[in-house]
């Protein structure tokens, strides 16, 4: 009786489900909060401080996205998901983006049926070993034992790599980057492998940074991509041009400190189509013609996000690299807003 | 015989020898030790290597404690501070000590609630655990629910207050059908049960078998997996369909003819009104009465529970709820009816050979395909429900273990002093059962309550999830590992052990054999 009762109910849930996938806006306005998923913790991209408050990089573009819809940088419903977890989560309508650290692939793409809205952070696949190892190469690693993260893209970068280079290795299956790091220093693999940008973070960390080397190569791309459903294209422009708002801000040297004074109006039209103060974007948008200005209230251009969360002034320590502007010799880049 | 002797016996000792002490050897600890640690070679061996690796152990472990350093801002200043001594950085636990025992985003200033609710959680508990208690404090216990589930979630006192009328006052009116009324208008009130459970199951049974049908619509046929998943769905599907108007008219017969007893089918029904009334009645009164008398606290969502309060919560509902659970699978999987036996021993099965991670992956992941996104079906709730019904399947195996070890003559004696089914089973089987399976429902107690910790899986912020989600991956504390887990090994071992003792009581307050 009472499985039949249950089952009821799901029937009348997955109507409902079903009808009301069509608009993200409108729900999420409805709702007055924007639920984002999140890592259950990455060091710098995604962590609740002593407060209990999110803080990150990816973080922050959830933050953004909600001041640029709904007005408030806090209205957000942070959800944390697993690597097993996110893509369910987001499928199934339990978040409207997901903000989570995750690899834009083809597959997950177009198979997995997702709308990947921008890269906000470009990664990839790094070597970790321990300098008494004497190892120069990730080629002369023939034989070693690996701790690898499971269920993740790297997992499967690391089986093509070996299997170009005709080398073997043993992977030590791991759940999360802190036992891997764990298990890294008690000896339980040679080699830890994972995004260069942890490795490069984790080993900051360590009580002796000096007795471990990062090898050169690079073995993958990892472009890493907040991501929302296929199917809803007004939802998806609205948190990729957002995301685009924040890395435009910076290239236009729009910062925290001069938004205000700057969307008084300029001289230069695009800082003005921007921050709303010439033509309508936002109006194409769905949105006010302050949206950009909100979003990059929150916390800044997309440079100062990075300087706060990830940068070279904090424990990550992380150099801006490949995510400098192209302007800097680097990859992030933002159309034009026009 | 003292006069013929008087002269020929120098000394005659008139007071007794004071009893000389025991050879040094044969008592107190020397003996002790002589006897336990060094009574042959091989054991001698075996303590001294024994206490080599003690001290061993002390000596590592004790500079780790002594040294430890209880505040700090981070992982890097507790090193700093250490300056590369051997020392823990307790500072962690300091510095999420809230975290730890609430979860990140209970509201500070609402602990106070939490740590009431657990007071009275002992209050409550106790008159269920200790039989010397007056009875009437069991009228607490049974108060407890309403108030601690108020105490923890907030919102306004009346919905659990109208709830609990509802619950007296359904307790009530079935008292009065099944005492008061004449039986030909019992046979009516029964009657018009009957069909409505009737009409409703089949009803839902009937929309069951569509959401079956959507299910295989949504799983569709690409690959081998999906094309065997989809048939069997649909196969499920037809079976239900065919089934829903035979179930339909059976049950609603079953509930006609039986509910002359009272007993069990009352109980079922009573259960069915409160869920309608539930839904249809008590939002719009509660908020009526909350509108006039406000009495509220500001409501924390379910997502917000986490640390070892979740555990608790957690452990504590789902034993509660899967000791009477099982009990009724146990005592239905002995029915001589085939209906409930092939029920329960069905669900038995299942649930036995489902690995709980997959129920608690099917409460988290699976339903939210089904559920609305507004969905209020509470995630604790789910979770709750899966933990349940997945150790009272334990239980009742247990608890069947105990009824076969009753003599034969046990379930005679009980027949032959014109004991029914219930009293009996109440009077006389019960209590001798239970007695006999006190271990093995306290074993299943530990493991269900250590098995909370795997919804961390399921991204919940219990104890577990706690340190290695959040705390863990902190820019703070990056690298913390043999704290926290010492920490959270220390609270999950009191809980256990103590659970674990006052079993080992009760079993000796139960021994009433006369080996």
């Amino acid at each position: 009786m009472k499985k039949s009762v249950f089952l009821g109910a799901l029937t009348v849930a997955g109507i409902v489900a079903g009808g009301a996938s069509a608009a993200t806006l409108d729900e999420v306005k409805a709702r007055g909060k924007l639920n984002c998923g999140v890592t259950t913790g990455v060091p710098g991209f995604a962590e609740p401080d002593a407060q209990g408050v999110w803080q990150g990089f990816d973080v922050a573009v959830c933050r953004a996205v909600a001041a640029a819809v709904l007005g408030d940088g806090n209205a957000v419903e942070f959800v944390p998901t697993t690597g097993k977890t996110r893509f369910t989560a987001l499928a199934s309508g339990e978040i409207d983006l997901l903000a989570r650290n995750t690899t834009w692939t083809l597959s997950r793409d177009v198979d997995l049926k997702f709308e990947f809205i921008g890269v906000n952070y470009y990664d990839g696949q790094g070597f970790m070993v321990p300098k008494e190892l004497g190892v120069a190469s990730a080629k002369d690693l023939d034989g070693a034992t690996v701790c690898i993260q499971t269920g993740t893209t790297t997992e499967l970068n690391l089986a093509d790599f070996f299997r170009a280079n005709g080398i073997t290795y043993e992977p030590v299956p791991i759940e999360t980057g802190a036992e891997a790091v764990q298990q890294f220093i008690a000896g339980a693999c040679d080699v830890y492998t994972t995004d260069a940008s942890a490795l490069a973070a984790q080993r900051a960390n360590f009580e002796d940074p000096s007795a471990y080397v990062l090898l050169p190569e690079i073995i993958s791309k990892e472009p890493l991509a907040p991501l929302v459903r296929h199917g809803d294209n007004e939802w998806a422009d609205i948190a990729r041009w957002t995301l685009n708002s924040l890395i435009a801000a910076e290239e236009l040297g729009v910062t925290s400190v001069n938004l205000e004074e700057l969307s008084a109006g300029t001289e230069n039209p695009e800082i003005n189509r921007l921050l709303g103060t010439e033509g309508d974007l936002g109006a194409m948008l769905g949105l006010d013609k302050d949206w950009a200005k909100r979003a990059i209230g929150v916390a800044g251009n997309y440079g100062e996000i990075f300087e706060k969360n990830i940068g070279a002034s904090t424990p990550i320590g992380l150099a801006r690299g490949l995510n400098a502007q192209w302007t800097d010799g680097g990859l992030i880049y933002a159309p034009p807003f026009r | 015989m003292s006069d013929t002797h008087a002269q020929s016996v120098a000394f005659v000792r008139e007071t007794e020898i004071p009893p000389s002490p025991p050879p040094v050897a044969q008592a107190g600890a020397v003996k002790w030790v002589r006897e336990n640690l060094f009574s042959g070679v091989f054991n001698t061996v075996l303590t001294l290597i024994a206490l080599y690796v003690v001290a061993r152990l002390a000596i590592a472990v004790f500079p780790w404690f002594y040294n430890g350093v209880w505040e700090a801002e981070s992982i890097r200043d507790c090193r700093d501070q250490l300056d590369g001594a051997t020392g823990a950085c307790f500072a962690v636990l300091v510095d999420r000590w809230d975290h730890l025992l609430f979860g990140f985003k209970y509201p500070q200033d609402g602990y106070w609630r939490i740590l009431l609710a657990f007071v009275l959680l002992m209050a409550a508990a106790a008159p269920a655990l200790f039989q010397k208690l007056p009875r009437k404090m069991l009228l607490f216990t049974a108060l407890y629910p309403f108030l601690a589930y108020w105490l923890i979630w907030g919102g306004s006192l009346w919905m659990p207050v109208t709830l609990l009328a509802l619950v007296i006052a359904t307790g009530l009116v079935f008292q009065l059908v099944a005492r008061q009324i004449s039986v030909d208008m019992r046979k009516i009130v029964s009657g018009v049960i009957g069909v409505i459970c009737g009409v409703g199951l089949t009803y839902l049974l009937f929309i069951g078998a569509q959401e079956l049908v959507f299910i295989a619509g949504s799983v569709g046929t690409e690959g081998i997996v999906s094309s065997v998943a989809y048939g069997l769905f649909w196969l499920m599907a037809i079976f239900t369909f065919a089934l829903c108007v035979p179930m339909g008219i059976f049950v609603g017969y079953a509930i006609f003819n039986s509910y002359e007893d009272g007993g069990l089918v009352s109980v079922v029904t009573a259960l069915l009104f409160i869920y309608v009334a539930l839904t249809y009645l008590l939002g719009p009164i509660w908020m009526a009465l909350n509108g006039v008398f406000p009495i509220e606290l500001q409501e924390v969502a379910s997502r917000d529970m986490g640390g070892f309060m979740l555990n608790m919560i957690l452990g504590t509902v789902c034993v509660s709820l899967s000791i009477p659970l099982g009990i009724l699978l146990a005592l239905g999987r002995q029915s001589s009816m085939p209906l409930i036996k092939g029920v329960c021993v069905v669900f038995i099965e299942f649930i036995r050979g489902v690995p709980l991670i997959t129920l608690l992956f099917v409460a988290n992941v699976m339903l939210a395909y089904f559920l609305p996104p507004e969905s209020n079906f509470d995630l604790i709730l789910r979770v709750i429900i899966m933990i349940t019904m997945f150790s009272a399947a334990y239980i009742a195996e247990v608890i069947r273990g105990g009824l076969a070890a009753l003599p034969k003559g046990q379930y005679e004696a009980a027949d032959s002093l014109g004991l029914d089914y219930t009293q009996a089973t109440r009077l006389i089987i019960l209590p001798q059962a239970l007695k006999i399976s006190i271990p093995g429902i306290v074993n299943v107690a530990v493991g269900l309550f250590k098995d909370t910790t795997l919804v961390s899986i399921i991204s919940m912020f219990d104890l577990v999830g706690m340190i290695r989600g959040p705390i863990q991956n902190s820019t703070e504390w990056i690298s913390v590992y043999w704290e926290v887990y010492g920490f959270g090994a220390l609270l999950f071992f009191v809980v256990c052990y103590s659970i674990s003792q006052y079993s080992q009581w009760l079993e000796r307050q139960l021994n009433t054999s006369h080996r």
